[in-house]
């Protein structure tokens, strides 16, 4: 059977089975549509939030992203599993004893404060939206890359499937449909590893392949001295040594990781298990399932990285495989005949370089160039599928609940029903959908850009007000809200700064102490946790029933009633 | 459960938690990304130390730290005997009649 055929095969069943989960799941409540009624088990919550968390970025760039990078890819890495720690250790558990549904929820309790809320509202819609329109931009390439129609289709093809489940199951129907897509995704990733692995190594474990010998096709060697010798030779930076300044590594990796744990849709799936204990091991799980993908994909970096010099580098362009006429359709790898010889010249200096190849290619591509079995080819389809709806779908969710619940029930209209709030979160998410949807489609420039810097965003507003609400019982609402506030506003005008109105200093000399905007998020944390200390000192207290609320939430025990 | 046992479980609790922050600092910042030059003169098999510390030994670590972390908080609830729900509760009961007979 063609990769074509195989294709249709595996997104035809999967997302049959989403859609089957769906009917299953069906909301009844609030409770159900926003937090799946509690009652989640922490094994399944740990995949759940895998799969919520490991989006179309994970899956189909970053390990391309690496094998570009090389050591300074690290960021990544560290940065998006070492944040699942403080999310364990400082918010998860506490977050669950406090027992509501959303983030803005506990920001305008704690903070007894309307104005707190819907600040809050405003950081969770505008972080979670930007990240949404990549995760539907992701599954259009998918869709017409594999299934070779345009994007639109392919965009609305998945933003009815997203709209199907979601919609009908709330919470509930995206828990369990979350748990098929992480199998889906980790299936669909790591068969390919594991071929490649043996194809190059000799060892069915990836983790071991990458510090393991070359076989003698590949030139024998250890794998990662073979890549830095082939990356030297040809003028590439040498694979494992760092290009960035370490200053500016450790803020990117600090900001993801603060950016990680402030994430509202990875949140707010620990409210769906049933108590303290379960959301301890719900993260325990989670990071279990999402460091088979973490450990794996530095090694598929450096497998797809030598795989593709030895393919391409002074071969002849006439004699390059399928793959190759196919990828370049899509202008994800173009090469130009410079000196007219007929050989690609794949080198670092890009006077004489003949070939660009964009970092998605390398998960994408990466079994067809490693020439491994059609269905395996095909699988990386479904796989990339899975990753961009799964996250997609929690993102949606925390949009719909945003506008639902804090925006109408909890700030503007207290006396709707709850049949009434049920319905508006329904209508919320029809709406969020047709916006990403519509943006995925027509991408503006600044979007793909924008969602890297959703987690210094994160990272600067939601993080330190959530930590100091639980750790600091004096921290009140004036602190609180000129911590959000200085903290998000310095981190965007940064970002925008370099991004948009001067971008020509968007450089290492133009950086404030040589801080990219991508790390530039550890800053704005610091001067939230900063600004937010000092205004509270000079503030009065927060009222008693407040600090009992502080007290209560740090005993595990009976959570709160709903 | 009575002030006086409340502050000192949370002053326990902030002890497990600083002192698994400091591992988690020491392994991520430290190792990966401040002495990663240094690390990286050790080799061991086709990897340099800090090189794999970035890339997968860091990762390992940070599962560890919360399966380390849940054992504690566990061994700290008991002691406490706090976290007890409902269903626990009655199984942990039934369970003890049972032994009884």
């Amino acid at each position: 059977m063609s990769v074509q055929i195989w294709t249709f095969v595996f997104v035809f069943l999967t997302f049959g089975l989403y859609i089957g989960i769906a009917v299953w799941s069906r909301a009844g409540s609030t409770s159900d549509f926003y937090v799946a009624g509690g009652g989640v088990p922490p094994l399944a919550n740990g995949m759940a939030t895998a799969a919520d968390w490991m989006s179309a970025a994970s899956f189909i760039s970053m390990a391309g992203l690496i094998s570009f990078l090389g050591r300074d890819g690290t960021f990544y890495l560290m940065g998006w599993t070492g944040g699942y720690v403080l999310l364990a250790l400082l918010l998860a558990p506490y977050l669950r004893k406090f027992g509501k549904f959303t983030v803005p929820d506990f920001i305008g309790d704690r903070y007894y404060s309307r104005t707190a809320r819907l600040i809050a509202v405003f950081c969770a819609i505008s972080v979670s939206f930007v990240y949404v329109c990549g995760q539907m931009q992701g599954a259009g390439i998918v869709f017409s890359r594999f299934l070779e129609v345009d994007i639109t289709t392919g965009v609305i093809i998945g933003m009815a499937i997203v709209f199907f489940y979601a919609v009908l199951g709330g919470m509930k129907g995206i828990t369990y449909t979350q748990v098929a897509q992480y199998c889906v995704l980790i299936f669909a990733f790591m068969v390919p590893a594991i071929f490649i692995s043996i194809l190059m190594t000799g060892i069915p474990i990836p983790q071991i392949g990458f510090g393991a010998e070359l076989n003698e096709a590949f030139g024998g060697g250890y794998l990662l001295d073979r890549l830095d010798g082939l990356s030297s030779e040809l003028g590439f930076a040498v694979y494992t040594e760092g290009q960035r300044s370490t200053q500016d590594v450790f803020f990117i990796t600090a900001a993801l990781m603060f950016g990680t744990a402030g994430l509202p849709h990875v949140i707010i799936r620990f409210f769906t298990v049933p108590n303290v204990r379960d959301a301890r091991r719900s993260a325990g799980f989670a990071l279990i399932f999402i460091a088979i993908l973490y450990t794996t994909a530095p090694a598929v970096a450096a497998f797809a990285r030598t795989n593709l010099i030895n393919t391409v580098n002074n071969a002849e362009y006439a004699a390059m495989p399928e793959w190759f006429s196919k990828w370049e359709t899509t202008n994800l790898i173009s090469f130009t005949d410079k000196n007219n010889d007929g050989l690609i010249q794949y080198v670092g200096d890009p006077e004489r370089n003949e070939l660009e190849v964009n970092r998605d290619i390398m998960v994408l591509a990466n079994p067809e160039i490693a020439e491994l079995p059609n269905w395996v080819v095909a699988l990386v389809a479904a796989g990339a599928l899975a990753a961009a709806l799964s996250t997609a779908a929690g993102l949606l969710l925390v949009i719909s609940t945003s506008v639902a619940h804090d925006l109408m029930k909890r700030s503007f209209m207290p006396d709707i029903s709850e049949k009434q709030e049920l319905r508006s979160a329904r209508i919320a998410i029809f709406v969020a959908v047709l916006v990403a949807g519509y943006v995925g489609i027509n991408p503006p420039a600044y979007v793909a850009q924008v969602v890297a810097y959703a987690f210094g965003l994160a990272a600067a507003s939601f993080f330190p007000a959530i930590v100091l609400g639980i750790f600091q019982k004096r921290m009140n609402k004036q602190g609180a809200i000129a911590g959000m506030t200085t903290g998000f506003l310095f981190t965007a005008t940064y970002i925008v700064y370099f991004k948009t109105i001067n971008p020509a200093m968007d450089n290492a000399s133009g950086w404030l102490f040589g801080i990219s905007p991508e790390g530039i998020g550890t800053f704005g944390t610091l001067i939230n946790f900063t600004v937010a200390s000092l205004v509270a000192r000079f503030t009065p207290e927060p009222p008693e029933d407040v600090q009992a609320i502080v007290e209560e939430i740090r005993l595990p025990g009976e959570a709160i009633a709903r | 459960m009575s002030d006086k046992n409340a502050h000192e479980y949370w002053k326990s609790n902030i002890r497990i938690v600083l002192s698994l922050l400091t591992v988690w600092f020491f392994i991520s910042f430290v190792c990966g990304i401040l002495l990663v030059d240094v690390l990286d003169s050790i080799r061991f098999g086709g990897f340099k130390l800090g090189f794999w510390i970035a890339q997968q030994g860091a990762i390992f670590v940070f599962v560890a730290l919360i399966y380390v972390y849940i054992y504690l908080m566990d061994k700290l609830d008991d002691k406490y005997n706090l976290n007890r729900d409902a269903d626990e509760a009655a199984g942990q009961a039934r369970k003890e009649s049972e032994d009884i007979r």
